[in-house]
């Protein structure tokens, strides 16, 4: 690639993503430049198109196109108990904060194929509050969703979240939560009854319930500023007084529009708290 | 005494990768960077990924400059050092800013030297430096190569002298490079360099 094609490039991201928005109403406008670049380069190829206007052409005018690269789009990367100081921090510190609510409500955003929530579920549960806790689980890939719903889970994945769910101070053993059958783990329903999943976006939708905790991890670092300023505005608007935000481990609130509305509960593991108003 | 090319008077970043024999290969040149350089320094070093960073705590005791890991939406502020975190890709985004991502990996890697370069190449342009130092991988040849198109700067450890070759020489396959140097000799190259920037 010459210079010149890296400088066309840029502008057919652009036209690409505005066209998108037009044809589709999924918003990546404020998207990080930088890494979407990269999936789209990444998708071009894939799709075998030449360029980003040949791909748009497709997006455009062949319907089968775009819920395919909207799996280039987003990224579906994920664990139960990922990162397990974030999960022992929510058992340890949050918990018992939250054990005075006499019904608690959860929104997991971004919450992908599912692992976060079964995470806190399973953690909800073992803390004996899962009863009387209701899950919001949203995104905005069908695909995850649907796989999240499903609760399935491959076998050999098991390992590495069992080792991750008991460093996060596990109660139970996770083979409680889960029936293995043909190299596949299927996760308890009676977790599912618990959790309700829909297409949810960010970027475009507004808040639907009022909530104790919001968990947000490893999807803002995806969005530009001002995109990352309106979703944690959205988890401010969405938490009650003195509620709870946690976010991805390498991600920060020191850069928002909101760091004033918040403040650090466990400054290690990213969880803040909603701050009192002045 | 090296000749330079004419645009190393404005580099304003500077992009490092390494592989196997990296942390040594960085004690060798990160030191040497002077505490009056303007350049930022961006350092991707492939390590186990489950295990939590001390790249940080080494290199702090040891340079002139400000070492931090990378946090995403960060500001970039020049003579700093930033390494990017185990298991998220460290990219520059417009400001410059640092972003990070969890997207997949590549050369079986996260952080990724391509993912790096190719991001700061389309940030500073021809005022960016490029280095590949040692590393059983062929992660970051067509990231040099992104800095080199964009009239960067590009620097690759000899790689004789490397304690693994693998990442110098294909590097090397990808195209011209402007300098090919032994450790020392990039240390001093960087010294240089800081004086001239000023
Ligand atoms: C890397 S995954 C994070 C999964 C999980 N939260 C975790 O930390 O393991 C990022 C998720 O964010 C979702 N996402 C991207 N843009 C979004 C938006 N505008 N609104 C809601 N979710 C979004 C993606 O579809 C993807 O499932």
């Amino acid at each position: 690639m010459s210079d010149a094609d890296d400088q066309a490039f840029d502008i057919e991201l652009k036209l690409l993503v505005d066209a998108i928005f037009l044809r589709y109403h999924y918003d990546f406008r404020g998207y990080a430049q930088a890494s979407l670049k990269r999936r789209l380069t990444v998708a071009r190829d894939r799709f075998g198109c030449r360029s980003l206007s040949q791909l748009q052409d497709k997006v455009l005018h062949d319907p089968a196109t775009f819920p395919a690269l909207l799996d280039y789009l987003t990224v579906q990367v994920s664990e139960m108990f990922r990162d397990p100081a974030y999960f022992l921090a929510l058992r340890e510190k949050i918990v018992p904060l939250l054990r005075t609510y006499p019904s608690l409500k959860f929104w997991v955003a971004g919450c992908s194929t599912g692992e976060e929530v079964y995470s806190l579920a399973i953690l909800l549960r073992e803390e004996g509050l899962l009863s009387r806790s209701l899950i919001y689980a949203t995104d905005i890939n069908s695909h995850a969703l649907a796989k999240a719903e499903a609760g399935v889970f491959e076998i050999d994945r098991i390992p590495g979240f069992t080792e991750n769910h008991r460093r996060s101070g596990a109660r139970s053993s996770l083979s409680d939560y889960y029936t293995a059958a043909y190299g596949r783990a299927v996760f308890d329903k009676s977790l599912r009854k618990h959790i309700v999943f829909s297409d949810h976006s960010l970027a475009t939708d507004s808040v639907f319930a009022e909530v104790q905790l919001v968990s947000c991890r490893n999807v803002l670092i995806y969005f530009n500023r001002e995109l990352q300023d309106r979703a944690v505005g959205l988890f401010h608007e969405a938490l009650c007084r003195k509620g709870f935000l946690g976010i991805g481990s390498k991600e920060s609130l020191r850069f928002s529009r909101h760091a004033g509305s918040f403040v650090d509960r466990v400054r290690e593991d990213r969880i803040y708290q909603k701050a009192d108003q002045p | 005494m090296i000749a330079l090319p004419g645009n190393i008077e404005n580099i304003d970043g500077i992009v490092i990768g390494a592989s196997a024999g990296g942390v040594e290969a960085m004690s060798a040149i990160l030191p040497a960077l002077p505490a009056r350089l303007r350049a930022a320094v961006f350092v991707v070093l492939h390590l186990p990924r489950e295990r939590p960073s001390l790249l940080v705590d080494i290199f702090s005791h040891k340079c002139a400059l400000p070492v931090r890991e990378a946090q995403d939406k960060e500001p970039v502020e020049p003579g700093t050092i930033y390494f990017a975190p185990p298991d998220y890709h460290l990219l520059l985004d417009a400001g410059p800013s640092l972003s990070l991502s969890a997207d997949e990996l590549v050369h079986y890697s996260r952080p990724s030297i391509d993912v790096l370069f190719e991001s700061a190449a389309d940030q500073y342009g021809a005022r960016l430096l490029g280095i590949i130092l040692t590393g059983g991988n062929r992660d970051g040849a067509a990231g040099l190569a992104a800095v080199r198109r964009r009239g960067g700067v590009t620097l690759v450890q000899e790689p004789g002298e490397a304690q693994v070759p693998l990442m110098p020489e294909s590097a090397l396959k990808e195209g011209p490079v402007d300098f090919v140097l032994p450790l020392e000799r990039i240390a001093a190259l960087l010294r240089t360099l800081a004086g001239r920037m000023e």
